[in-house]
């Protein structure tokens, strides 16, 4: 029954699928031989996912999930436990360098048109991804139960508590407790450490089965499979292995340069990878002087404290926030362009995408910033709030919605370019 | 159709009656996990009422106590701060406290039972955050019509003396009053009074 010699022989005989999924997944999975820098960002985001559960598996033993000694063990970590700092330092920069990674893999999508059909599916399991790494980061951020860790969780759960009718009920429910406690802090570490890890990856899985089974997308936009040799493959594609393994090993190293820069050096980042109130302890009865989610929250955070609350409710805002997530699972059926790439789209579409990204960066500017950041106006009768920073986010938030919302009809008219047969090199 | 590709009515009705019980099973073994992360009888019962001495709050002074894992503010207003709520009354959005929450005798001008003693919980009703005594001297950081109140870090929201929201703030209603009672002149006890003892 063998038909090769030795041990892997021996092996292959008796579980042939090992080396079938290579074949299908990696030696005979034909990728667009044009990739560009955008596409290190998947690989780059599954290593990072590497790092943080190896770092995360260490340091739960010695971490304890209890209010009393939550902040001390974290301390005891960083200080007592031989290289704990370094265990810990990876995690949090790992963290920070997750959400880097997604949020530049993301823009390739939208860059190149990558959730377009047939990749729908591809790219919801991303947004789902995208969402469970939210709740992954909110749930871990808790653990440290520093001053940020405890108010930021504080707000995070009220935004819940604003949903009509069920809402009070629901952020009792998930705080287990009338206020952040003990209770909160134990279930999100079983939340952080078990249950959601565990949903990452069966997402990841299913992103990856479901891009291999259509294939990648590239930077032109054209299908690959259109066009095959007559020995099948496609013309302009080449074997993942050893062609993208060899690029992706070398994406990794830049990375794991940069990455190791910002561990040793610059660990905190100026408080924007670890906030500096969360060097002090938990404190129920008060709230820092300025308080403001990680950075990778922030656009989300400016769009909640850009909407006034109405009648009585802050329900608005928290909406407004939801749907800002929310509506990127739309988007292979907002966009209605006869292209995918931006090579070949117009100058409207082109100033859109520009005029989002700009929001974009901006609302998370001033998410991390009180909202007196940027002055105020006069005391002019007809503003609700004075504070310039706030109509500022306001004015972004609406351009934010507009890309989305007017998208069906500025892609659809767009003047576009000929799309080529074949991908360009 | 064929003898072999015809359905077998009795097996399908089987087959999705039994789904269909299995179904229900699963859903019923959900219920324990959920009601597990629900509050447990141990934080049930830490609301038990707190006891504090008032005697040496001296006026204008603010004193933060702890019940049910809350901040609870009490403050000794001083004639200033007791006069200031009058001028504020038309820069609130429910000056009245007709949308707050508070317990009957808080439902006043003053919000308390005694006009000097403000008693009320230092939690912001927008998202849960402690706001900050910012007293009448602070109008350089709170703008030249501040005449000395709370104010929240985290969103902005503004309060008077008397927990009374301004206009313009993203908390939707004033600050909720616990209830509390006296017993003689030195002692207040938080999360008591005589509703909570009759019920």
């Amino acid at each position: 029954m063998q038909s090769r010699p030795g041990l892997w022989g021996w092996f292959d005989a008796r579980m042939p699928s090992v080396a079938e999924q290579w074949r299908i997944h990696a030696a005979e999975y034909y990728a667009p031989k044009n990739f560009n820098f955008w596409y290190f960002f998947g690989s780059l985001a599954l290593l990072v996912l590497v790092i943080q559960i190896v770092s995360g598996i260490f340091l739960t033993m010695n971490y304890k999930p209890d209010a009393n000694l939550a902040f001390g063990s974290v301390e005891y970590i960083m200080r007592d436990v031989p290289g704990g700092w370094l265990i810990r330092y990876i995690h949090s920069t790992g963290a920070s360098a997750f959400f880097i990674v997604v949020y530049l893999h993301m823009f390739r999508a939208m860059l190149y048109g990558s959730y377009r059909e047939p990749r729908e599916l591809v790219w919801i399991f991303g947004v789902l991804l995208y969402l469970t790494l939210m709740g992954e980061a909110f749930f871990g951020y808790l653990l440290p139960w520093g001053q940020m860790s405890y108010w930021g969780a504080q707000v995070i759960v009220n935004l819940f508590g604003t949903i009509p009718f069920i809402g009070p009920d629901l952020a009792l429910w998930i705080r287990g407790d009338y206020v952040v406690g003990d209770a909160t802090l134990n279930r999100f570490f079983a939340l952080h450490v078990i249950a959601l890890p565990l949903v990452l990856l069966g997402l990841v899985v299913a992103h990856i089965l479901a891009l291999h089974d259509v294939g990648s997308n590239n930077p032109d936009g054209v299908e690959i499979k259109k066009l095959k040799g007559p020995d099948g493959k496609p013309l302009d594609g080449i074997p993942f292995h050893p062609y993208y393994t060899v690029k992706d090993l070398m994406g990794a190293v830049v990375f794991l340069a940069i990455f190791c820069i910002v561990m040793f050096f610059m660990p905190e980042m100026g408080g924007y990878f670890l906030e500096h109130n969360n060097f002090i302890p938990a404190d129920p009865l008060k709230t820092p002087e300025h308080i403001a989610p990680v950075w990778y929250f922030t656009p989300y955070y400016s769009i909640l404290r850009a909407v006034p609350p109405l009648f009585n409710s802050q329900f608005p805002g928290v909406l407004a926030m939801g749907v800002a997530v929310m509506i990127l699972f739309f988007l292979p059926w907002l966009d209605r362009s006869p292209v995918k790439s931006i090579r070949y789209r117009g100058r409207v579409y082109k100033a859109w995408l520009a005029a989002f990204v700009v929001v974009f960066v901006l609302l998370g500017y001033l998410g991390i910033e009180p909202t007196t950041v940027w002055g105020q106006f006069p005391d002019w009768p007809f503003l609700d709030t004075r504070d310039v920073a706030t109509w500022v986010a306001r004015l972004c938030t609406i351009v934010y919605f507009l890309f989305f919302f007017l998208m069906p009809w500025y892609t659809a008219r767009d003047r576009v370019l000929p799309v080529p047969e074949r991908v360009t090199v | 159709m064929n003898e072999e590709t015809k359905v077998d009515k009795t097996r399908r009705n089987l087959v999705v009656a039994t789904s269909a019980v299995g179904g229900a099973a699963a859903v019923a073994a959900a219920v324990p996990f959920v009601a597990s992360m629900l509050p447990s009888e141990r934080a049930k019962a830490a609301g038990a009422p707190v006891e504090t001495d008032i005697s040496r709050l001296a006026p204008g002074e603010l004193a933060i106590i702890e019940w049910r894992g809350k901040p609870v503010w009490i403050i000794r207003r001083t004639k200033e701060m007791i006069e200031s709520l009058k001028s504020v009354a038309p820069r609130l959005t429910d000056p009245a406290s007709k949308a707050s929450e508070q317990p009957k005798y808080a439902e006043n001008e003053h919000r308390s039972a005694k006009p000097e003693l403000m008693v009320m919980e230092g939690v912001c009703t927008h998202l849960g955050c402690s706001p900050q005594l910012k007293t009448a001297e602070a109008k350089a950081e709170m703008g030249a019509d501040w005449v000395g109140g709370f104010y929240c870090p985290c969103h902005g929201s503004k309060f008077d003396y008397a927990g009374r929201v301004f206009r313009g703030a993203p908390a939707p209603t004033n600050l909720r009053v616990p209830p509390y009672t006296f017993v003689g002149d030195a002692t207040l006890v938080i999360g008591e009074d005589q509703e909570t003892k009759g019920a």
